[in-house]
C-alpha cells in the first residue's frame, strides 16, 4: 500500500520534511511508526518515550488504527493552540 | 446569523462585528458568551528575561483543524442547549497582546452558553491541531502542552491524551 505521511511542528523540524510518500506492507499506524523508527537518525524523535500524537485521514487515532491504500497519516507533538 | 462555524485566518478579527453577525436577526437569543485568548509576554509572569516573548508563530494542520473544531461544536450541541457557536483561530506570526482565538456561543439563557463556551475551549486546547512557537531574545522554542489542559477536558468526562505518552 502507498501512504502519505505528514509531520508537523517540532517533528517536522527534526525530521526535516513536512511530508513524504511511503510504500509499505504495514497495516496499522503503529507498524508504520515501527518502520520509521527502524530508519534511526532523525526519525528517533518518534520514539515511544516521547509524546507523539497521530492522525489518520485527519482524525486523531491510536497505534491500532488500520491503514488503507492512499491513507494520510500524520505525526505531531501534543497540540498547543487556543 | 453566520453561515460558517469555524474560521482559521492570519488576519485579526473585530469581536463586536463577529458578535453582531452571530446574533443578527435571531430574537431567540438572550445570552452571548465569548472567550478571547491573547498572546501574553511570559516574562511578566516569571520575571526572567529569557521568557520575554517577542513574537509567537502558530502552525496548524489545514483541513484537520477545521474538521476537528466542527466535530467539537457538534459534540457541544449534544451536551448543551445553545443556538450557535462560532470559532475563529488565527495562525501565522503574532505579537504580545494580539488576539489568538475567539469562541462565541449564543443561547436563550446564560448557563448553557457559558458551559458550551468553556467546553469548546477545553476541547480545542487539547484536540485541535495547532502548535505555538515562541520567539524570545535567546531564540525560538516550541510551547509545551500542559497537563492542566488535559485535566480541564477530563472534567467533562473526556480523556484528552494530549500530554500523556
Amino acid at each position: 500500500m502507498k501512504f502519505k505521511i505528514r509531520y508537523f511542528a517540532s517533528l517536522r523540524e527534526t525530521i526535516g520534511l513536512s511530508q513524504e510518500e511511503v510504500e509499505s506492507t504495514a497495516s496499522t499506524v503503529g507498524q508504520v511508526r515501527d518502520e520509521l523508527l527502524a530508519r534511526g537518525g532523525v526519525y528517533l524523535c518518534l520514539q515511544r518515550d516521547r509524546s507523539v500524537r497521530m492522525a489518520l485521514n485527519q482524525v486523531m487515532v491510536n497505534e491500532d488504527a488500520m491503514l488503507m491504500d492512499q491513507s494520510e497519516l500524520a505525526f505531531f507533538p501534543p497540540v498547543t493552540g487556543g | 446569523m453566520v453561515s460558517h462555524r469555524v474560521v482559521i485566518q492570519s488576519e485579526d478579527f473585530n469581536v463586536a462585528d463577529v458578535l453582531a453577525k452571530l446574533r443578527a436577526g435571531d430574537l431567540r437569543v438572550g445570552a452571548v458568551c465569548t472567550f478571547i485568548g491573547t498572546v501574553r509576554d511570559t516574562q511578566l509572569l516569571s520575571g526572567k528575561d529569557a521568557d520575554r516573548v517577542v513574537s509567537m508563530a502558530l502552525e496548524h494542520y489545514p483541513g484537520m483543524t477545521e474538521a476537528s473544531i466542527e466535530a467539537m461544536i457538534d459534540q457541544a450541541h449534544e451536551r448543551f442547549d445553545f443556538y450557535q457557536a462560532h470559532v475563529i483561530h488565527r495562525v501565522g506570526v503574532l505579537k504580545p497582546a494580539d488576539q489568538i482565538v475567539m469562541v462565541a456561543v449564543t443561547s436563550a439563557h446564560r448557563g448553557e452558553s457559558f458551559k458550551a463556551c468553556e467546553f469548546l475551549m477545553d476541547y480545542l486546547k487539547t484536540q485541535a491541531p495547532f502548535w505555538k512557537k515562541e520567539a524570545s531574545p535567546s531564540g525560538e522554542k516550541w510551547v509545551d502542552a500542559r497537563v492542566s489542559d488535559d485535566l480541564a477536558l477530563a472534567r467533562w468526562g473526556i480523556e484528552a491524551n494530549n500530554v500523556v505518552k
